[in-house]
């Protein structure tokens, strides 16, 4: 690593909002090591977010950063692409931002195989919020808004984002937090949509309602209950109940859409194509 | 890359699309919607001959955040719609507003609220172009009469967005927007263009909302080494979130003196034999077609009628209504809804003259003859 982590850093921002125990600082450090491993110029890195804890990280990172609304990080970011290909534009989001409000933009970044790299902190829960239930809350989970347990089912997000067409999916936590940091710089050079879900601990929202008061003790279940890719092939599936996969769970060559559009733009210069009714 | 100077045969929103050429348009994104469709259609063959890019998006909500995104990176961006994309889309003209980020909302008006008559023009939207988003905004709101003045007038909407750093909606209605007539393309020489100011200081100096005396930040775009905030909570100079009530309300007021700034050189009215006129109508949009074969009537038969043609809506045109109403008898405005600008025209006119309303919101334009004779019964 060539830098110090605090090279990235706007430092006169601190203190952040993240409470004790939050592990989003563990994520946005593994994004910063992955970014630095890549040897990016600062210049070129274009940060977008959303709504949410996870989405106050860009505040604090010295890029060119964008705070967006509430699920809309990837769209913005789709517009940034497009006009400027050649930036390495990275979404940081969160559960409740990318797979509920902001789940449509998601699939069809993926669909389209567009060059953002996003970074998905899933806490399992709406933290900013004081803690209601998210579309990755686990099932039987308790809470603010599901005070009797919650009776939803979790999406399997990489799943969901490879099956839509992302050229890489990936899974880390914040307690498997060099692996996270090898993901990420994979995603972010990666040509086309990439995507990792970073597991993360909200002792103060999601611990406290669920049997889990502090960060130690979430992080213990993080490495307990991650399984990886490898592992979980040997494993029977009912051993891998309750159980996450980690690393890398999709990976494939696909073309990236700003290139495609590129040729577009050399066709229609040419004068070929463009017929209305071919 | 505008299209070649002449005439020419336009559809509304054809011209709408070549305007925004003209203007310097580098990036659109949009969600098919009737009856805006055809601006789409037309910049999906037209950007990418001119180097620009064009993308479909997924929903409303994505094409405002993207055209947001390509603005920031340095392009002229833009959206187009209607009813209820409008409504959808309102969240990100805050956004916009509140972070100033210059790029042009085209909504086409049909009948609403909801899904409504999608093929039949309204001009129920007027309040909403102005408020539509939550909290105290600025907002520029033009709005043609004609294809010749849709061409034109959608280069004043990317001219002012940049130079003043504001989402500027276009309000365009379906008998604009699918009607052809006559444009003629002036030389591409002829044609003023606007940038958006950008800074003249070195990026270790450079203050993203830190004003100079018109009140507008310069913008530097991303990826040119300044590196920069944006976010949608209240910001300082500085560009990072605060909640200090002096910053807070700093904000606001800026913005708010920002508009009034900007309120002489955004404002667009035709005034047409208003000067000795008993009765004015005031009148935007196709409506205004009829109202000035209406005026032209009334005066053949010896009634002595003007019109105040409105292009800019928002900021409301008050001392074009306030000067009308120390001569006039009467104020006549028809409206394609149950009476929207009627009341900013009262507000205006503060009692110097009477003002009626006349509304028709039965899918059919108003016409001359409706209003002719309410201008004689005034």
């Amino acid at each position: 690593m060539a830098m110090p982590v605090s090279y990235y850093l706007r430092t006169s921002k601190m203190p952040h909002i993240w409470c004790a125990g939050c592990g989003h600082g563990i994520v946005l450090g593994a994004v910063l090591r992955a970014i630095d491993s890549l040897g990016l110029d600062k210049d070129q890195v274009c940060v977008v977010s959303g709504i949410g804890c996870a989405s106050r990280a860009p505040g604090y990172l010295d890029f060119n950063t964008l705070h967006t609304t509430h699920g809309r990080a990837i769209a913005f970011a789709t517009g940034i692409k497009m006009v400027k290909p050649e930036m390495k534009v990275i979404v940081l989001t969160g559960d409740g931002d990318a797979a509920a409000i902001g789940g449509n933009h998601l699939i069809h970044a993926a669909r389209r195989n567009i060059g953002i790299a996003t970074v998905c902190f899933n806490n399992s829960i709406y933290g900013m919020t004081n803690g209601q239930y998210s579309p990755m809350t686990p099932t039987g989970s308790y809470a603010s808004t599901a005070p009797y347990g919650n009776i939803e089912e979790p999406f399997d997000l990489c799943d969901l984002v490879y099956a839509a067409g992302a050229s890489y999916v990936a899974r880390g936590s914040a307690y498997h937090a060099i692996l996270l940091w090898k993901l990420i710089a994979k995603a972010i050079a990666t040509d086309g949509f990439s995507f990792v879900e970073a597991i993360t601990q909200c002792p103060t929202y999601y611990g406290r309602r669920n049997k889990m008061r502090s960060a130690v003790e979430m992080l213990k279940w993080q490495k307990e209950h991650g399984v990886t890719v490898a592992g979980a092939a040997k494993m029977p599936a009912e051993d891998l109940a309750g159980k996450f996969r980690i690393g890398e769970l999709g990976a494939r060559t696909r073309p990236e859409y700003t290139r495609r559009y590129a040729a577009i733009i050399d066709a229609a210069q040419r004068g070929e194509g463009g017929e209305r009714d071919a | 890359m505008p299209s070649k100077a002449g005439a020419r045969l336009m559809q509304g929103n054809e011209a709408c699309a070549e305007g925004a050429m003209a203007a310097g348009l580098r990036f659109f994104a949009g969600y098919p919607i009737t009856p805006s469709t055809e601006i789409a259609e037309e910049l999906a063959l037209l950007l990418p001959k001119a180097g620009g890019k064009f993308i479909q998006m997924e929903d409303e909500i994505a094409s405002i955040s993207a055209i947001i995104g390509a603005s920031l990176a340095g392009a002229k961006a833009m959206t187009a719609t209607s009813g209820p994309g409008f409504s959808l889309k309102q969240e990100g003209i805050g956004f916009a507003s509140y972070t100033e980020v210059p790029c042009v909302i085209v909504n086409v008006q049909r009948v609403g609220p909801s899904t409504g008559v999608p093929t039949a023009p309204a001009q129920g939207d007027v309040m909403q172009a102005r408020w539509g988003t939550h909290g105290d905004h600025p907002i520029v709101v033009l709005c043609p009469s004609s294809v010749a003045e849709t061409f034109a007038l959608i280069i004043e909407a990317f001219n002012i967005s940049e130079r003043w750093r504001m989402p500027v909606v276009f309000l365009m209605d379906e008998v604009v927007a699918h009607m052809r007539e006559k444009v003629t393309v002036p030389d591409v020489s002829q044609i003023a263009v606007a940038e958006r100011p950008r800074p003249q200081v070195s990026p270790e100096q450079y203050l993203p909302y830190a004003a100079g005396e018109d009140l507008v930040p310069p913008m530097a775009d991303y990826g040119t080494g300044y590196r920069y905030h944006v976010t949608g909570l209240t910001h300082d100079q500085t560009g990072f979130p605060t909640t200090k009530r002096i910053e807070v309300d700093a904000l606001t007021r800026r913005l708010d003196a920002k508009m009034r700034m900007a309120a002489p050189h955004v404002t667009f009215v035709d005034e047409i034999l208003v000067d000795d006129a008993e009765v004015v109508v005031f009148a935007y949009g196709i409506t205004a077609r009829a109202a000035s074969r209406a005026v032209r009537d009334a005066r053949a038969q010896g009634l002595k009628a003007g019109l105040i043609k409105a292009k800019t809506l928002w900021p409301f045109p008050d001392e074009h209504v306030r000067k009308a109403a120390e001569r006039a008898r009467a104020i006549v405005v028809p409206e394609m809804n149950m009476g929207q600008l009627v009341r900013e025209v009262e507000r205006a006119a503060a009692g110097r003259a009477r003002v009626v309303g006349l509304s028709r919101v039965d899918a059919e334009p108003i016409t001359p003859d409706e209003i002719l004779a309410r201008l004689r019964e005034v």
